[in-house]
């Protein structure tokens, strides 16, 4: 950000929070201080570290600094919500270890607080075949949302004597509710090059193209000029860290669909083309890139294998409460009805009820309950916390909790599956008891037409479909029969296409209409009074001709 | 008049070039350079970008429709996102696309009469800690409140922005 952007960012700021003059703490023991004053009890539990609750910084946000060294100057939030800094015991971060660091996107600053210390080690003392290894036991799931273990995918690679092998990191982060990724492109790109030279000389890769989405100009500027600091280093180029190992690095830009998100589809568009998800088999490891075998890796999976390495494999994998199977600390993310929305680490396995009570402070309003919250992303079916677990026999996976609230099982990619939802990117939507459920259906599949490739009929035309009948529905003119239709439509959608985007409309539309299926039946008998729905200031212009 | 680029985006597309396997992968950067040069992607564009990396101008235009982002006709000097998805709609999303409205006098999807604003609605923008918040032109702009966007728009609308 040059100088004068960053002015034009601080004025606004002020301009825009000029009734929040409160000055944060500057530094971390002012404001552990600070924190130990607001808490009445001594002996409570410290708050959570928020790692980047702690907003991305982007040019000229009225949005907050970094974390730690400036709190956000939040122009919609009173002051009271603003994120305390004290740190947790017992937990480490580390893949946010540096958020707080001020300029820690420039490489000189990073290095000093220890970047590029185990890409060094890993690539002069290691054997690829070891860092797999590490990795493999670390059983970090992929943090894209399907959650499948990164080692296993990277054992799939298979490449023929004339192949190139490639890695892909995704970070086209567009999922509603998703907003993680940014935070290491922001604050701390040297995070990720870290990881992807590691990563690059893992799997015997030489190229690298890190995808991001279009809309994130920033995060693409601050990639590019912390890859221009590594490669003058000598660290990305032909022999990083000495190591007769070639690895080149370059950001491609996106420019604006949520489908390239979906690997087959990024490929495609990486390659000038329309995002439009490919068949599989043959799966990327075997056939990807410019059809040579590819890796696609999320963005926060590649910045934790630095971690994993410098702390071994197991270590780090038994830092998660779902040891083994589920490895780690990751990235939460949650947004909505809460106090503090943010970007938290933590280990992997914390309940959602830990999320939204001590990472994002509690419920927005202290009258207004949670009444449901979208788990890992707008594809994942809601929890309602008034609904139990309902696991009585022993051998249950999730038996442990039977007769618990929905939201005290703990987030895990396989936990969260036996509940009949998904982690996603573990980022929670949280909607409280004002919200018109009905409203948030909708506003979610008209995102869901809208971004539908086209490629495939049963997503093309269901996710339309879907969109007017929820339309007929709130307009007053539905009736109870439309209420069957919305879960035919969805089911007819699932399993019939390419790839998984329209079971990703499908299931959260299926988890809404069992869930809430009094508030749709109410709707389509009385109608959605055109102040609650969101999109009234322009439907009278449609409804009023009708 | 047929369209061309400046020498120095000209050297831009020769470093695009050189980043991957095959000439076409370039293609959205590219366009990107384009539309950062002429504003949107007009039919001249397309069939620069055509000739230059040797495709069909149907394979271009193919390309340009599937992504919201190119424009395929003319902006204002200032583009603006409203976020419309639900983590900015729980938290304002809404009465934030109507100030604009009414401010701009336009409706989402035009530009005002004094040419400055094009007022878009987009999908998640990947911001939703922040919300509401809109994207103008490459800026986000984060945890808004009306008086918040109004201050933005008077330093737009003034050109004080746009260094």
């Amino acid at each position: 950000m040059s100088d004068e952007t960053k002015k034009d960012a601080e004025e606004i700021a002020a301009a825009a929070a000029s009734s929040d003059k409160a000055d944060p703490p500057s530094d971390p023991s002012e404001a552990k201080a600070a924190a130990d004053q607001e808490s009445p009890d001594p002996a409570a539990k410290p708050a959570p570290k928020p790692a980047g609750s702690v907003a991305p910084k982007s040019a000229g946000s009225v949005a907050p600094k970094p974390a730690g060294s400036v709190a956000p100057k939040r122009a919609s939030v009173p002051p009271t919500s603003r994120p305390s800094v004290a740190p947790t015991t017992g937990f480490k971060p580390l893949i946010s270890s540096r958020y707080t660091v001020p300029d820690v996107h420039k490489i000189e600053v990073a290095e000093r607080h220890g970047a590029y210390k185990i890409a060094r080690r890993a690539l002069m003392a290691m054997t690829p075949e070891k860092i797999r290894e590490e990795v493999k036991a670390a059983s970090i799931r992929g943090r894209g949302g399907a959650g499948f273990p990164a080692g296993i995918k990277w054992g799939f690679l298979n490449p023929g004597p004339d192949e190139q092998v490639y890695l892909v990191v995704n970070g086209d982060e567009s999922e509603p509710g998703t907003f993680k990724d940014r935070t290491i492109l922001n604050i701390d790109p040297h995070r990720l090059i870290e990881g992807i030279l590691i990563t690059c000389y893992a799997i015997g890769a030489h190229r690298c193209w890190v995808y991001i989405r279009g809309e994130l100009q920033h995060s693409i500027k601050q990639l590019d000029a912390a890859l221009a600091e590594a490669r003058a280093k000598g660290y990305v180029g032909a022999r990083p860290f000495g190591k007769p190992h070639e690895i080149e690095i370059f950001t491609h830009t996106g420019a604006g669909a949520y489908i390239c998100g979906e690997e087959t589809a990024l490929l495609n568009s990486l390659e000038g083309r329309r995002g439009e998800p490919r068949l599989k088999p043959p799966f990327p490891a075997i056939k990807g890139a410019f059809d040579m075998p590819t890796i696609v890796n999320n963005v926060e999976t590649i910045a934790a294998v630095p971690d994993i390495l410098e702390m071994g494999g197991e270590s780090w994998n038994k830092l998660s409460r779902l040891s083994p199977q589920d490895g780690g600390t990751r990235l939460y993310g949650i947004s909505g009805h809460v106090k503090k929305p943010g970007v938290y680490e933590a280990p992997v396995g914390i309940s959602m009820r830990d999320l939204i009570d001590e990472y994002g402070g509690g419920m927005l309003h202290d009258d207004r309950p949670l009444k449901a919250v979208i788990p890992g992303g707008s594809s994942t079916p809601v929890l309602r916390p008034d609904w139990k677990v309902d696991a009585p026999k022993e051998d249950h996976p999730l038996h442990k909790w039977h007769g618990m609230s929905e939201i005290d099982v703990p987030m895990g990619v396989d936990t969260y599956r036996a509940l009949g939802t998904m982690l996603g990117t573990c980022c929670a939507i949280v909607m409280d008891s004002s919200v018109n459920m009905v409203e948030a259906t909708r506003n979610l599949m008209r995102f869901y037409k809208h971004e539908s490739c086209g490629q495939c009929t049963p997503c093309r035309e269901g996710s339309g479909w879907l969109v007017d009948t929820l339309q007929q529905i709130v307009s007053g003119k539905g009736s109870v029969q439309d209420v069957e239709t919305l879960a035919e439509i969805a089911n007819n959608m699932m399993g019939n296409t390419i790839c998984a985007f329209a079971d990703g409309t499908a299931m959260p539309l299926l988890g809404m209409v069992q869930k809430f299926r009094e508030e749709f039946v109410e709707a389509a008998t009385k109608g959605t009074p055109l102040d609650v729905r969101h999109d009234s200031s322009t439907v009278d212009l449609f409804e009023g001709a009708a | 008049m047929a369209f061309s680029l400046t020498p120095e985006r000209e050297k831009e597309v020769d470093d695009l070039l050189t980043r991957y396997p095959t000439t076409r992968a370039a293609l959205i950067p590219i366009l990107w350079v384009c539309q950062r040069q002429h504003g949107w992607v007009s039919p001249d564009v397309i069939q620069w970008v055509a000739d230059r990396l040797e495709l069909t101008t149907a394979q271009v235009k193919g390309v340009v429709t599937f992504y919201t982002m190119f424009h395929q006709e003319p902006v204002g000097e200032n583009v603006i996102w409203v976020c419309r998805t639900l983590s900015c709609d729980l938290r304002g999303g809404k009465a934030l696309q109507e100030h604009l409205e009414e401010r701009l006098g336009c409706h989402a999807g035009q530009t005002s009469s004094d040419g400055k604003f094009t007022l878009l609605k987009a999908e998640c923008l990947a911001a939703c800690g922040q919300a509401p918040m809109v994207q103008i032109n490459d800026d986000y702009y984060e945890n808004l409140t009306v008086e918040a966007i109004d201050a933005i728009l008077d330093r737009h609308a003034s050109g004080e922005a746009a260094e």
